[in-house]
């Protein structure tokens, strides 16, 4: 630690000072590493946002690897993806690593989104952090959807049919619509190869993008914590927050933490489970596409499935797409529609509470119905569990008032590592 | 230890009483959605005599177009001269795709369906659909073909694995059901095989060529897969210990936090 003081007092030389003139290196490391001060208290919960950027890079990674052997095209996509799994030198190590980041990246994303509704950081000064997330979340979808495309089997073809006629029930437009997405009269060549290259290079160029706009929002405000209290409104005498740490070296050694154990389970599933039991693969996708033979159950991958279960649990298909589109876009909403007087979950009433145990398990619920046949007793719970999905949301300008809610501690509570 | 003569032919008639019963038992097969393939893609000489089986009684309609012959050799360890003496057809290169000779615009013909690739099929359908189909071709005088399957009702593939096998009838019941509606239905349910002709296997021996050759099926779906195995055990270690390292360093830098 002396080195490094005494370190300070030296002017860089050489190639360090000839970069440092001419490149604004120091200037961003103070700011954003060593300067920027985040909350001491960060939970388990904190972990997501870092992992999340890990995950993004992965895909990076490995989607340039796969583009290489990939080959667009309705009569050279299955077999150039099965040419990657077996021949290909370790193909099949980046193809599971991408297709079960994919699902990761997913449950990494959807546990980011309830740290911040559990501690209430999409509220004020948050809310545009929050609804560029959401943009974030909604690229990720498109992009998700686009890739699942791509290995044309049976699953990825009559899934394609499922999702792009959703668009088939805008009035007016909708049929019109539906031939200028696919470029054809069915879901075709011209379909996948526009997918391609919207897999590739336009939605991932969007989504860097919008996470660069995130940071910068994240930036602008400073993180949210556990305790939902501003920890810039208490400056110790160096002009730093009483309760803040400097990211780097605090936060960056442990988001490193957080990095391993993820890999170590993104790896189990790698090469233990690739497929997760149909889950992340699909039996059908292991057949190539054919628009002569429909698979038994046509159901999207996971992470679309809460939003599945309730486009099916509405008998009217046009009525049932609207509530579908409206069960994503209600997030955007969050930040208005909250009036509880505190912000962290901590120290909320009862009603506030209840209400995010009911949606998080309605939409666990909402997921694993949208996976089984529409049927029977499927279809009627997956109505009950939408109904409280909608309510959540609908109902939150007046249960967030509601309750006792504890003292906010002025100071974060932190307890100190032994 | 000797034995005399009536207590010898008592135990051969018990012997051939057991081996019958044991060909068809009351309610034989009622529990074939059940049966497991019990696959194994370790067991190398079970994916040799599968890939034996293969190559004698499948490979003439069904192509493994993504698997080459090289490659079999090489993961299922049979030399270059093994695999050229006992599994390339003639005329075939190592290095070739595993592929029927049999044209697609014939078997179009003669089946009203081109026979599937196989090369994916246990990934697409799993094992034990495969070993299910294989277990239960029985005569259906109605069909085409003269055999029909539980597995995949009005199948187009006729049951030629019927000479080891033998032929077998299958015997349904009707049973009563009364459904949500309140009305009654009788469904025609499968209860049992009787065996009509026995083949050229025991029922023992054609039941280990089914599990060898859905075991080879199994690998040839996903060819790296005992490798992914084997592999991903140092993979996660590897990465067990560095979380743990740097757990340690965390700990140490966060000493200084309170």
């Amino acid at each position: 630690m002396a080195a490094d003081s005494s370190g300070a007092d030296n002017p860089p030389r050489g190639l360090r000072a000839w970069l440092y003139k001419r490149f604004p290196i120091q200037e961003f490391i103070s700011e954003q590493l060593t300067g920027y001060y985040a909350p001491k208290n960060f939970n388990i919960w904190y972990f997501f946002g870092s992992l999340a950027l890990v995950i993004l890079v992965l895909q990076i990674v490995t989607g340039i690897f796969l583009t290489m052997f990939y080959k667009p095209g309705d009569a050279t996509a299955f077999d150039s993806v099965e040419f990657i799994m077996r021949e290909v030198q370790w193909g099949w190590l980046i193809r599971y690593l991408h297709s079960t980041g994919a699902s990761l990246f997913f449950i990494v994303v959807y546990l980011h989104m309830f740290r911040a509704m559990l501690y209430g950081s999409y509220r004020a000064p948050r809310e545009l952090l929050w609804l560029i997330g959401m943009l974030v979340y909604l690229a990720l979808m498109a992009e998700a959807f686009f890739g699942y495309v791509l290995p044309w089997g049976n699953m990825s073809f009559w899934g394609a049919q499922v999702i792009v006629n959703l668009f088939g029930t805008i009035p007016v437009i909708g049929p019109g619509l539906v031939e200028w997405i696919r470029g054809d009269y069915g879901i075709a060549d011209a379909t996948l190869n526009r997918f391609f290259a919207l897999h590739v290079a336009a939605v991932p160029l969007g989504i860097l993008l919008l996470v660069a706009l995130h940071l910068v929002a994240l930036r602008q405000t400073g993180s949210n914590n556990p305790d939902g209290i501003e920890i810039k409104a208490r400056v110790g005498p160096d002009g730093h927050p009483l309760d803040g740490i400097p990211f780097h070296p605090y936060y960056t050694v442990k988001d490193i933490v957080g990095v391993g154990v993820m890999f170590v389970l993104l790896t189990i599933v790698v090469f233990y489970v690739p497929t997760f039991g149909g889950l992340f693969l699909e039996g059908p996708n292991f057949e190539p596409a054919n628009p002569m033979s429909t698979p038994e159950h046509i159901a999207p991958v996971w992470y679309f499935t809460p939003y599945y279960a309730i486009l099916r649990a509405v008998p009217d298909q046009r009525l049932g797409a609207l509530l579908m589109f409206l069960a994503v876009a209600l997030f955007v909403f969050l930040p208005w529609l909250d009036r509880s007087p505190v912000k962290s979950m901590r120290y909320r009433g009862a009603p506030s509470k209840v209400a995010l145990g009911l949606f998080a398990l309605s939409f666990v619920a909402l997921g694993y119905l949208g996976l089984q046949p529409a049927e029977g007793l499927y279809v009627s719970l997956a109505r009950i569990f939408a109904v409280i999905y909608f309510l959540f949301f609908l109902l939150m300008p007046w249960y967030s008032r509601l309750g006792t809610m504890k003292p906010v501690p002025e100071r974060v509570t932190f307890h100190e590592h032994e | 230890m000797s034995m005399s003569k009536p207590a010898l032919l008592l135990a051969l008639a018990l012997a051939s009483a057991c081996a019958h019963a044991a060909e068809a038992p009351a309610g034989a097969g009622a529990d074939w959605a059940s049966w497991h393939a019990a696959d194994d893609v370790t067991n190398l000489a079970s994916l040799q005599r599968g890939a034996r089986n293969f190559m004698a009684y499948c490979v003439g309609c069904h192509s493994l177009k993504y698997e080459r012959y090289s490659r079999l050799g090489s993961d299922l360890e049979i030399s270059p001269e093994e695999l050229q003496k006992y599994l390339i057809p003639p005329g075939e290169k190592a290095s070739n795709y595993i592929l029927t000779t049999m044209p697609a615009a014939d078997s179009q013909i003669w089946f009203g369906k081109t026979p599937p690739d196989l090369s994916l099929m246990a990934r697409a359908r799993g094992p034990d659909y495969l070993y299910q189909l294989l277990k239960t071709f029985y005569v259906d005088p109605t069909k085409p073909t003269g055999t029909n399957n539980l597995r995949l009702d009005a199948i187009a593939m006729p049951a030629v694995l019927s000479e080891l096998e033998g032929l077998k009838r299958a015997v349904f019941k009707d049973e009563k059901e009364t459904g949500a509606d309140g009305k009654v239905m009788t469904l025609h349910v499968f209860d049992h095989f009787e065996t009509l002709a026995p083949g050229s296997m025991t029922p023992a021996q054609y039941d280990a060529f089914v599990h060898d050759t859905v075991n080879f099926l199994d690998y040839v779906g996903e060819p790296t897969q005992a490798t992914r195995r084997s592999l991903g055990i140092w993979v996660v270690l590897f990465l067990l210990v560095f979380t743990w390292l740097a757990w340690l360093l965390k700990q140490e830098y966060w000493k200084d936090v309170h």
